[in-house]
């Protein structure tokens, strides 16, 4: 190459760079014409492929044979750290007139030193706008390179991916493919060039175009399965979906297919799953009266298609005492009242024993309506189900926000869980408090039904234990 | 004993109902954690700092990690969760290795980050955290795996088992899932407070003895590089924003988090009748993501966050938490962007860490216009009735009782195409 001695006055230069993201041939030239002195309008900086402008017209040779040598005594180009880790992620962008941008700060630079802290600068500005669309730009090609396995002839899988990135950023960003991907046989393949890693070396190939990549992997079907499963329907946002995942790549992800029946299917799945909820949101009953209406009304579990009436709690509307009990029985459901049965009056029989004024009780199931089973002519009684359980509860609850009692005796496990929600053993949780949430205590005991289906000594065993959880009751309703 | 292969129809049911099963966790992030690379090893994987969406769901959230249930068999009985032990949900299970095998055909194919891995407690806690932590065990210690793996801990399980899953996972967490003590009797029942913040607190001893040792020793063992963080869910309870607020910072505080996530509680099939059913807005949700920002980043405390809110204790939806803030503290305002120290800009709505981390840089060269204000900032619209430069000053507008009104931006929610 023959150089001229010093930049001729006026002259004009153009340079030919070798590849698009040459960012050292650009450093290298820059410095030159910067201790030449060359003005920035008076340099164009093209591209392979590309046409230049009205200097460039004289080809490649000949600008190269006119690039000035910088004199002896020039003084060093100097440029901010900051410049430079600006400057090189800004070359790999695809916007033609980049290196004549990065010239201009360049040269500003050597009379402002600081210039890249005046962040309000345009020039400055413009430069970081660039950095940061090829930073995202690469960070892009992170996320949605798909590889696609194939096999080679010796068998070994090979991973080869189809990307189409906005700028020159493929083999600035192979390292860190090489990072992630160390021990795979992998290639991206894409319109600016190719990368291929073979688990030792790298390779730089020349453009490629789709169809040289492989066209799908069976992976990709379990892939989708995920995708369509992972997402919440209830909280469709496509709006923040598509700012991060633009429409432009969903064509080579393999699982943007199915976003538009994603969406289209989303608002039908979250309506049955409120519909698959039973229960509307409504409002809880003011009154005792407007609870015993609501049940009457309920239908919200299936205990209600055994025909059944509902048996509403009863007693004083402000009770210290709320006796809970499991379900109406066939009696209790005949007259409409909680506790007349035959467990009713043992239950009458034991509170009366243990001072406790049955009338002074607000007493109510967990459940509201009876559950059961024909047996030839018989009503034979049903537990109910834990989610039968859970559901009656919001009525439960209701009544407990109404009478707001002191004191919760609980009988037997189902009613346990109508208060707390999980499954109770009776056996380790009877004899002590339980704090309810609102400040109310609530003692946990057998059913008396119980009672009835026991004989001889482990009824009286468990008649005593009965009789002392009810004495015990006593005693904490009598602290005030 | 050789293992029947399983049927592709057979894995791919099990991982709709897994996947299915997970997705109401908000948890997904896999940033933070420790440099690592596969050059030198056998296997696959690389975690550099910051974690990579790898997809975006139509729900808006990223997907970077397999975010699946190991069984959603459980015994336990929340009301809030479509895997309690009296729902009907279909179950199904996986074995460690399938779950090894599928995180790494998806990460060679570079469709994740790595694995966040939890599950329903089978048999019992400790059972199950032993289940979870040979999943982390195999990818680590039999294929060399050096991507990103977050365990979900279970704070009933015996500590010995959760200090082995720190060891391999890179994070690690544990749920406190209600903002109030309330809550959660009343909606996991079986769950208790104090037993979940004692887990919390050895994690956090565990954390903070692991990163001193490996000041002194090179080669000491890593434990949980990427920290421990949690979930609540928002909206099953009536806990107001200003407590959750309050709870969110006092678990900072405590446990050293690296995050909290907040989880709108959004309706669930075969939901509890206990639960209300309608949704909160996600917009709460996104609230009490920018109130932990202002935390976090902005040096708001908790009760200037807090302050922000209504009287109801709950912040408004309609603007940002900052905005409410600026709003209520008018006294505070305009600033001037070329005299006021960096804590005051960053109460300024409209103006993020960066832009003032640029106006900080540019005013040592220039007093700054309004123009130039622009140029540093994604829309002066929103920052110019709270500031004041060499050319404007806002006279009225920080006075007018619509300035509400005027600013306020359009909340939508739900957008179809
Ligand atoms: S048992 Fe309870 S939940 Fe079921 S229908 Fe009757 S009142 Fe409703």
């Amino acid at each position: 190459m023959r150089v001229m001695p010093y930049a001729a006055i006026g002259a004009h230069y153009a340079v030919h760079l070798p590849a698009p993201d040459d960012f050292a041939f650009w450093r290298e030239r820059a410095r030159g014409l910067i201790q030449c002195d060359v003005p920035p309008d008076r340099v164009s900086w093209i591209e392979p492929g590309a046409t230049g402008d009205l200097f460039a017209a004289e080809g490649p040779s000949r600008a190269e044979r006119r690039m000035p040598a910088p004199p002896a005594d020039a003084r060093p180009v100097r440029a901010s750290q900051r410049f430079l880790t600006l400057a090189r992620s800004a070359a790999l962008h695809s916007e033609p007139t980049r290196f004549a941008l990065l010239y201009r700060v360049l040269w500003r630079l050597q009379r402002q030193p600081r210039l890249m802290e005046d962040k309000a600068d345009p020039e400055v500005r413009r430069l970081e706008e660039l950095a940061k669309s090829v930073r995202r730009d690469a960070h892009k090609m992170h996320a949605f390179v798909r590889f696609r396995e194939v096999q080679e002839e010796d068998g070994t899988p090979h991973f080869v991916a189809w990307f189409e990135p906005d700028h020159h950023i493929v083999r600035a960003e192979a390292a860190f493919f090489m990072r992630r991907f160390a021990n795979m046989r992998w290639s991206i393949l894409t319109p600016r060039g190719s990368i291929h890693w073979d688990g030792t070396t790298m390779r730089e190939g020349p453009p490629a175009r789709r169809e040289d990549a492989p066209g799908g992997d069976p992976v990709e079907e379990l892939w989708r399965s995920y995708y369509a499963s992972i997402f919440n329907p209830a909280r469709l946002k496509v709006g923040a979906m598509l700012s991060e995942m633009p429409k432009k790549y969903w064509k080579n992800l393999p699982e943007a297919e199915l976003i538009p029946q994603l969406i289209a299917g989303a608002q039908a799945r979250e309506a049955a799953m409120v519909a698959a909820g039973a229960r509307d949101e409504r409002a809880r009953p003011e009154t005792l009266a407007k609870v015993a209406q609501g049940i009457a009304a309920c239908r919200d579990c299936p205990i209600a298609d055994c025909g059944t009436r509902a048996v509403a709690g009863e007693g004083p509307s402000q009770a210290a005492l709320m006796i809970v009990g499991e379900q109406p029985g066939d009696q209790e459901d005949i007259a409409g009242r909680p506790f007349v049965g035959p467990a009713g009056q043992l239950l009458d029989e034991y509170l009366a024993a243990a001072g406790i004024e049955r009338g002074a009780a607000y007493v109510t199931n967990a459940v509201k309506h009876f559950k059961f089973a024909w047996k030839g002519k018989h009503r034979l009684h049903q537990s109910p189900g834990a989610k039968e359980i859970d559901t009656c509860r919001w009525w439960l609850d209701a009544e407990r926000a109404l009478v707001r009692p002191r004191i919760v005796l609980a009988l037997g496990a189902s009613a346990a869980r109508g208060l707390l929600g999980r499954t109770v053993s009776v056996n380790r949780e009877r004899g002590q408090a339980i704090l309810l949430g609102d400040g109310a205590e609530l003692w946990v005991t057998v059913h008396p039904s119980y009672l009835l289906r026991l004989d001889g000594a482990a009824r009286e065993k468990q008649a005593v234990l009965f009789a002392a959880d009810l004495a015990m009751v006593r005693e904490r309703l009598g602290v005030d | 004993m050789v293992q029947q292969p399983l049927r592709k129809r057979d894995l791919r049911q099990k991982l709709e109902i897994l996947a299915d099963a997970a997705k109401y966790d908000a948890s997904c992030a896999s940033s933070g954690t420790a440099k690592k690379n596969s050059l030198g090893g056998k296997g696959v994987g690389s975690t550099e700092g910051m974690g990579i969406c790898h997809a975006y769901a139509p729900d808006g959230r990223c997907i970077s990690l397999l975010k699946i249930l190991l069984t959603n068999h459980c015994i336990f009985d929340c009301h809030y969760c479509i895997n309690r032990k009296s729902s009907n949900a279909p179950r199904a299970r996986f074995t460690p290795q399938e779950v090894v095998d599928l995180t790494l055909s998806f990460y060679r194919r570079n469709y994740i980050e790595g694995l966040f891995l939890s599950s329903g407690i089978v048999k019992s806690a400790n059972h199950t955290m032993e289940q979870l932590v040979e999943v982390a065990r195999i990818l680590r210690e039999e294929h060399d795996f050096r991507g990103y793996i977050h365990l979900k801990t279970i704070p009933e399980a015996d500590t010995e088992i959760i200090h082995q899953a720190g060891l391999y996972a890179d994070r690690v967490s544990i749920n406190v899932e209600l903002p109030t003590d309330q809550g959660l009797t009343r909606l996991a029942p079986d769950k208790n407070a104090r037993q979940i913040e004692g887990a919390m607190g050895r994690t956090k001893e565990r954390i903070l003895t692991a990163k001193d040792e490996r000041k002194r020793f090179r080669h000491a063992p890593r434990f949980a590089p990427a920290g421990q963080s949690t979930q609540m869910i928002i909206g099953a309870d009536d806990a107001s924003d200003a407590a959750i607020i309050g709870k969110a910072s006092r678990l900072y505080g405590d446990f050293g988090l690296r995050r909290v996530y907040y989880s709108a509680f959004s309706p669930i099939p075969d939901a509890s009748a206990v639960l209300p059913l309608k949704r909160p807005p996600l917009l709460r949700e996104h609230r009490l993501y920018q109130s932990d920002w202002l935390m976090r980043f902005y040096g708001f405390a908790p009760e200037e966050v807090a302050n922000a809110a209504e009287a109801d204790g709950n912040l408004p939806l309609d603007i940002d938490p900052k905005l409410a803030w600026a709003l209520k503290f008018r006294g505070s305002f305009p600033v001037d962007v070329n005299r006021a120290p960096r804590e005051m800009l960053l109460r300024v709505p409209g103006l993020g860490t960066k832009a003032v981390a640029r106006i900080l840089a540019s005013r040592r060269h220039r007093r700054l216009r309004l123009d130039d204000v622009a140029r540093l900032t994604v829309s002066v619209a929103k920052v110019r009735p709270f500031i004041c430069t060499v050319d404007w000053r806002p006279t009225f507008l920080t006075d007018r009782a619509d300035l509400r009104g005027l600013i306020i931006q359009k909340s939508e929610q739900l957008e179809l195409f």
